[in-house]
């Protein structure tokens, strides 16, 4: 089965700096992979380059069997390829329907039209609506985003990225920032993904890689130390050396 | 022959004493901008204000070199309060804000240099030992250029050195690069932008005044005169110290040539080939590629 | 309330949006004395609008959008005093046409930036042409502006008579075409989506929408409307002058929008009007102090009031509301 997303030989340097050597990494369709490391290890570089944010130095990209290495942001979006940033990027200032509507709209194709309202738009809304009620969110649909909670704005987040009708979600830290006790909408969001997308969650609450990940890759200053299932990473004597701390020592 | 070359060494004397008053006038903008990231398109105001006070202390038969002084320093002393009474309010505002801000107080000067001096432009009276030609290599130059170019270099150097040696200039030099940063490791980005606002404003009108002969000093001053200052900037590369330097010159040469060569162009040439070259390098000819 | 802009907009005509229409065929009939002066106020309401359209809902900020205006104006100016052209739709459709090219050339080599660049560059277009209008005298009477500005009848019918009422009944319908396009724009799909470019346009990507060529459109659009503001000045006026290039009635512009309020379309009616109307019995009496006085409200508005007059009355009506409650 080919993979829909891979990396073969992923490097990126900044001058004499590496962040990231040789990854070569790969995402089956209907994946729940985690990406795990240390601060600094080069995670969100990495899903930059996945993205097309950032040009990687050597090695390629592909996308369902496509080489997108050369391809643009918006290029990787019409192949499948969705993500959430680290910290909120949203429209603060409209309403949260907007927020959905607009990426729904582009993926329709009718966001550069300029002659019938946006609002009579039907289909768009009533897929944004659609969106948001998986998520639990839909009544919150005609507020701002600026006057959620900050929980509530991750999922808005999410939705957007959903909106898309990504065949690999990229999420950068879905759970950061989010109170302990909202974190758990976020796993029950996560668990309302539909089964035939890749998702890949860059993470650091090890509670909610755990109980969300199938697969668990770990990434050490820019370079894959080892790839396996949750218990086989649990296990790992180097994963608990160089992440899970000297504590352990015992 | 020789007509030409004796009109490219004049061209280019004259150029590069035009390209040194840009200079000394830009380049605190590019370092309040680049330090600061405050859109200032006032720049020009306190450039226009040392040419007026210049041409008043020279009316009041004050001595050439203490006009000059007054020019830095009664600018420096005004900027300060206008930095720590308005302009601190929007460092964190919008670039629209600023740009708005910052073009009210264009308004009110030109409205007030016009109240106080009324329209025409201003006569500057040079001193008798600043007059006439100044003879180089059996050539004559006008005295006044000489001199100008010469203490422009003399304060450039100045400047260079103040940047690059005092502890002043290493923390303007790191804020430049990483506020954040630099807050954290405990400058007083407060006082920093206060003491380099006033230092770069100083400046402004001290080129204002030294340039009076070439940029007539007139109340539509900061009005024309922002393109340039803009040009010499974004050109240069914002937060650069040398690059605007280069691209003074560049505009200065530029501009007396075509003046001087296709007077019916005027200064058609020097906007055509800004755009040209800020679609090629976009960050400017030394600035921080983003 | 501020237009809200978005797919659960409501986008039918409020009343209130036909309040400006009853007061401008009022004044017509009311006040006809003062026509030129509302022809006046009606030409840069359009031009106004055009300004709006980039600033308040793309969030382009640009110092030179008299570029497009002024080219409209002389193009206009040029068919009529030198081509012979006088019908005055032709006129129109040309000089909207034309603004039109030249706001897409530049747009599409401006956009490309970011920032102080891409505000210098506006400036720098705008440099570029009073500079050519200038030297061009052959063409634009130079510093003398070109008169002889001879405007056919409308439709053959229509004759631009010495009270202003032609003018001002032609101004009045083309602002009413402009504010109808725009307004549909606005709440288009595309308007949405430029409100979103504003408002993040890092997201914007991530989304894979084309920033890039949707402001070039918006940008082409906009100095498209200028132009045809600037032809409607020189049609009124029958004369054409370096006035209407340059910063200062770029800067004169962004004054009045942010006077009246940004990106709330109304905004673009308001300022113009008290603007206009304040300079008219100002300007002429105390000219320095009225220029003191326009820098100073700017000041004043970013300071205290942003949102300008409407954004005031906004606040108003809030506090008025909830005292009622």
């Amino acid at each position: 089965m080919s993979a829909v997303l891979e990396t073969r030989q992923l490097c990126k340097s900044f001058g004499a700096l590496t962040v990231a050597e040789k990854i070569d990494f790969r995402l089956e369709a209907g994946a729940r992979h985690a990406l795990i490391g240390p601060n600094g290890a080069g995670k969100t570089t990495f899903v930059n380059m996945l993205t097309g944010r950032l040009a990687p130095t050597s090695g390629q990209i592909f996308l369902a069997g496509q080489d997108v290495t050369r391809l643009p942001q918006s290029g990787r979006v019409k192949q499948g390829l969705g993500r959430t940033f680290q910290i909120n990027t949203l429209f603060r200032n409209m309403s949260v329907m907007d927020n959905v509507a607009l990426g729904v709209a582009e993926r329709h194709g009718v966001a550069g039209s300029m002659w019938r309202p946006a609002a009579a738009h039907r289909a768009v809304r009533d897929e944004a609506l659609a969106l948001l009620d998986t998520l639990g969110i839909a009544d919150d649909a005609g507020k701002r985003v600026i006057d959620l909670p900050y929980g509530k704005q991750r999922l808005v987040e999410i939705a957007i990225a959903l909106g898309l009708q990504p065949k690999v979600l990229l999420l950068d830290e879905p759970a950061a920032g989010v109170p302990s006790m909202e974190s758990e909408r976020i796993l029950q969001a996560l668990d309302t993904m539909p089964k035939d997308i890749a998702i890949l969650i860059i993470e650091h609450d090890m509670d909610l890689v755990f109980r969300f990940a199938k697969r668990i890759t770990v990434l050490v200053q820019g370079e894959v130390l080892c790839e396996g299932t949750p218990d086989e990473i649990a296990a790992d004597k180097r994963v608990h050396q160089v992440y899970l701390g000297e504590q352990n020592d015992d | 022959m020789e007509a030409f070359l004796s009109s490219l060494v004049s061209v280019a004397f004259h150029g590069v004493a035009y390209g040194m008053i840009l200079y000394v006038i830009s380049v605190g903008l590019s370092v309040t901008m680049g330090l600061m990231g405050f859109t200032n398109l006032a720049h020009g105001v306190f450039a226009m204000a040392g040419g007026y006070i210049l041409v008043s202390s020279l009316g009041h038969a004050l001595p050439f070199p203490l006009a000059l002084a007054l020019s830095f320093i009664i600018v420096a002393a005004a900027s300060v309060v206008l930095e720590r009474l308005l302009y601190s309010r929007l460092y964190g505002a919008s670039e629209l804000e600023q740009v708005l801000f910052t073009i009210g107080l264009i308004f009110m000067s030109v409205a007030i240099a016009r109240l106080i001096f009324g329209t025409l432009q201003q006569p500057v009276i040079l001193p008798e030992y600043l007059k006439g030609q100044f003879s180089l290599f059996g050539r004559d130059f006008p005295a006044y250029r000489v001199f100008l170019i010469l203490f422009s270099s003399a304060m450039i150097a100045g400047l260079w050195f103040g940047v690059e040696r005092t502890i002043w200039g290493a923390m303007v030099r790191a804020a430049v690069d990483n506020r954040p940063m630099a807050q954290s490791i405990g400058i007083n980005t407060k006082r920093l932008f206060s003491i380099t606002f006033a230092v770069g404003s100083g400046l402004a009108g001290l080129g204002g005044a030294l340039g009076a002969e070439i940029v007539a000093v007139q109340p539509t001053y900061p009005f024309e005169q922002l393109v340039y200052f803009l040009i010499v900037v974004s050109v240069g590369g914002l937060g650069s110290l040398r690059g605007p330097f280069v691209a003074a010159l560049l505009i200065g040469i530029t501009d007396t040539a075509c003046k001087y060569w296709v007077p019916q162009f005027g200064a058609f040439f020097i906007y055509v080939a800004t755009i040209g070259l800020l679609l090629w390098r976009p960050a400017g000819l030394f600035g921080k590629r983003t | 309330m501020s237009r809200d802009v978005g797919y659960n907009a409501d986008h039918g005509l409020r009343w209130t949006e036909c309040l400006p229409w009853i007061a401008a065929v009022a004044v017509f009939f009311v006040l006809p004395d003062y026509l030129s002066l509302g022809a006046r106020v009606l030409t840069y309401i359009l031009f106004a609008l055009s300004l709006d359209l980039i600033l308040g809902y793309a969030g382009i900020i640009t110092l030179g959008h008299a570029a497009f205006f002024g080219f409209g104006a002389y193009v206009t100016g040029i068919m009529a005093a030198k081509m012979g052209i006088t019908d005055p739709i032709i006129q129109l459709f040309v000089s909207g046409v034309a603004a039109g090219l030249l706001g897409l050339i530049t747009g599409a080599v401006i956009l490309r930036t970011h920032g102080l660049t891409q505000l210098m560059l506006t400036l720098a277009i705008a440099a570029l042409c009073l500079e050519i209008a200038n030297k061009a005298t052959l063409l634009t009477g130079g510093a003398d502006g070109l008169s002889g500005v001879v405007i056919a009848p409308i439709l053959g019918q229509f004759k631009f008579d010495l009270y202003g009422k032609t003018a001002y009944l032609w101004c009045l319908t083309m602002v009413f075409g402009g504010w109808w396009l725009i307004r549909r724009l606005i709440y288009s799909p595309f308007g949405v989506a430029l409100t979103g470019i504003r408002e993040n346009s890092t997201r914007m990507h991530a989304i894979g929408a084309p920033v890039y060529w949707r402001l070039v459109v918006v940008y082409t659009i906009s100095a498209a409307i200028a132009g045809v503001a600037g032809a409607l000045l020189t049609q009124t006026n029958q004369f054409v002058g370096l006035n209407v290039l340059g910063f200062e009635p770029s800067g004169e512009l962004l004054v009045m929008l942010i006077l009246g309020g940004v990106g709330r379309l109304y905004g673009a009616f308001v300022g113009p009007l008290v603007f206009l109307i304040a300079q008219d019995y100002l300007a002429k009496q105390f000219p320095e102090y009225w220029y003191f006085g326009i820098g100073l409200m700017l000041v004043i508005v970013v300071l205290f009031a942003r949102g300008g007059i409407l954004g005031i009355i906004d606040r108003l009506v809030d506090r008025f509301k909830a005292k009622k409650a």
